[in-house]
């Protein structure tokens, strides 16, 4: 009985979150449009993300070289690390472990946020004065997040190559240049595009996960308590399922 | 300017609300008293919208309020006030912003110049012209409940529901808070429904006093009327 009320429940829950997106393409594609909070939400999401991804980035790149190195020293084809780390960064480090450190910061923070607006009833006094609500706080959010997550990625994914590159002159010395040729010479259309585009589907369903759980928070600090850790856990299992997804489409495509 | 009729509303087994009927007059401030519990706040959220009843009719400037739109509903809301019993400020934005959003949202003709006047002009009305740069997490709990009564005033609506807003209060400031209720109704010539159970508040306040018990709207009248009522029910509160 137990299974079958936690099936219905969840089904249930599956079922209101489906609904929630759907008012982005419905309510929120329609003028007027926050303009200015999108802007904002901009700033907030991925300027001040800056830092955090640039340090995770740069030990990223650096801990994955040292762990790699000896292993290719070992087989004798250390010359290829360079291009491994490479790849490895760009198709799926890079874009995983950006979106996860995202969730954390932004879909904790907007969950946090949205559920002490919902508990102290600013999201009511948002639609009383004749302001939707959705639109202001849920749209600007997920289209900010949509779009700052792939910037932030390809920032990471820069610095990560360039924690590698560091990596790399600590056992040896490389050129900057002959790092990065090694590198780029190496990566294909099929490396650099899937991973690209699925760094969209992480940044929506982090953001729209956040804005649900806070926008649906239960009362009280604990409800919203609550709200910032399901985000968070929530969008870490979503990111990890698009991933698998977009794995296997690359696979289909054959670009793997 | 509001006419209820037949209101139901319930949350599970509990029927808040059971043919509930009502009507608000022109510049009238009428005050609705009840037990914590007895669904005063349901009524106000039901009327404004925030709450879909289950039956009955919720009529407002001649609009049945179920019956809008969503954008019908907001163009009606700019119309109506609402003074939350948390004040419901946004506590990202400082005062002066809380005062600017709903400018900025309905009356884009404004400009910059117009608009800073029409936030002095309302702090000035609830004597807080100093805290337009402050963040509502620096204000007093009567400090707090001012700006969101100049929020809730801002677009000169011709009708304010207030959700309890002497609640939590001093005795002080309870009095002062009253006291620009009755200012604001004289300068703006609105009607107002006031939800409380504080008997000072609906003494110094009320034009009419419905007592809402067991759902329904029990008995009305001025205040003094109440008070000499030989009702049981409607005198525990006067006592």
């Amino acid at each position: 009985m137990d299974i079958v009320a936690k099936t219905r429940d969840f089904f249930s829950q599956a079922g209101y979150m489906a609904r929630f997106t759907s008012q982005l393409f419905t309510l929120a594609a329609k003028p007027p449009y926050e303009f200015k909070e999108f802007l904002a939400q901009c700033y907030i999401i991925g300027y001040r993300s800056l830092p955090l991804v640039a340090l995770t980035g740069f030990i990223m790149g650096l801990v994955l070289t040292m762990q790699l190195r000896p292993s290719l020293v070992y087989y004798g084809v250390q010359s290829q690390l360079p291009v491994m780390v490479g790849i490895a960064i760009v198709r799926e480090i890079g874009p995983v472990i950006t979106a996860l450190i995202f969730a954390g910061k932004i879909g904790s923070s907007i969950g946090a946020e949205l559920g002490s607006m919902k508990v102290t009833e600013q999201i009511d006094a948002m639609e009383v004065s004749g302001t939707n609500p959705y639109k202001y706080l849920v749209a600007t959010r997920v289209v900010a997040g949509t779009l700052m997550l792939p910037v932030l990625t390809m920032l990471a994914d820069a610095i990560s190559l360039f924690g590698a590159y560091v990596g790399v002159n600590i056992s040896a010395v490389t050129s900057f240049r002959l790092f990065f040729m090694q590198i780029l010479k190496t990566l294909e259309f099929g490396d650099v595009l899937p991973a690209f585009i699925k760094t969209f589907f992480f940044g929506f369903a982090v953001s729209i996960v956040g804005c649900y759980k806070g926008y649906n928070s239960s009362r009280g600090t604990r409800g919203v308590g609550d709200s910032a850790n399901t985000a968070v856990v929530l969008s870490s299992v979503f990111i990890f399922i698009i991933d698998l997804l977009a794995v296997q489409i690359t696979a289909i495509w054959g670009l793997n | 300017m509001i006419v209820i009729n037949n209101l139901c509303k319930s949350f599970g087994n509990n029927h808040v609300l059971k043919n509930f009927n009502l009507r608000l007059n022109s510049k009238e401030n009428l005050v609705v008293l009840g037990r914590s519990g007895s669904g005063k706040s349901v009524l106000i959220k039901c009327i404004i919208g925030l709450l879909i009843p289950d039956s009955g009719e919720i009529i407002v400037f001649g609009n049945n309020v179920s019956g809008l739109r969503h954008h019908e509903l907001d163009m009606l809301r700019t119309e109506i006030g609402f003074l939350f019993q948390s004040n419901a400020l946004y506590d990202s934005m400082t005062v002066r912003e809380n005062l600017e959003f709903p400018l900025r949202r309905h009356w884009f003709e404004l400009t910059q110049k117009e608009v800073d006047d029409m936030v002095m002009e309302a702090l000035e009305n609830v004597n807080l012209g100093h805290t337009a740069e402050m963040m509502p997490a620096e204000l007093s709990g009567g400090m707090a409940k001012r700006i969101a009564l100049a929020r809730t005033m801002i677009l000169r609506p011709k009708i304010i529901l207030y959700d309890e807003p002497t609640t939590g209060l001093d005795p002080i400031t309870a009095r002062e808070i009253e006291g620009l209720i009755l200012k604001l109704h004289d300068k703006y010539q609105t009607s107002s429904i006031i939800i409380s159970h504080d008997m000072t508040c609906v003494k110094n306040t009320a034009d009419r006093v419905a007592l809402l018990l067991d759902g329904k709207c029990y008995s009305e009248g001025s205040f003094e009327d109440l008070k000499k009522s030989g009702d049981e029910h409607v005198k525990q509160f006067f006592e």
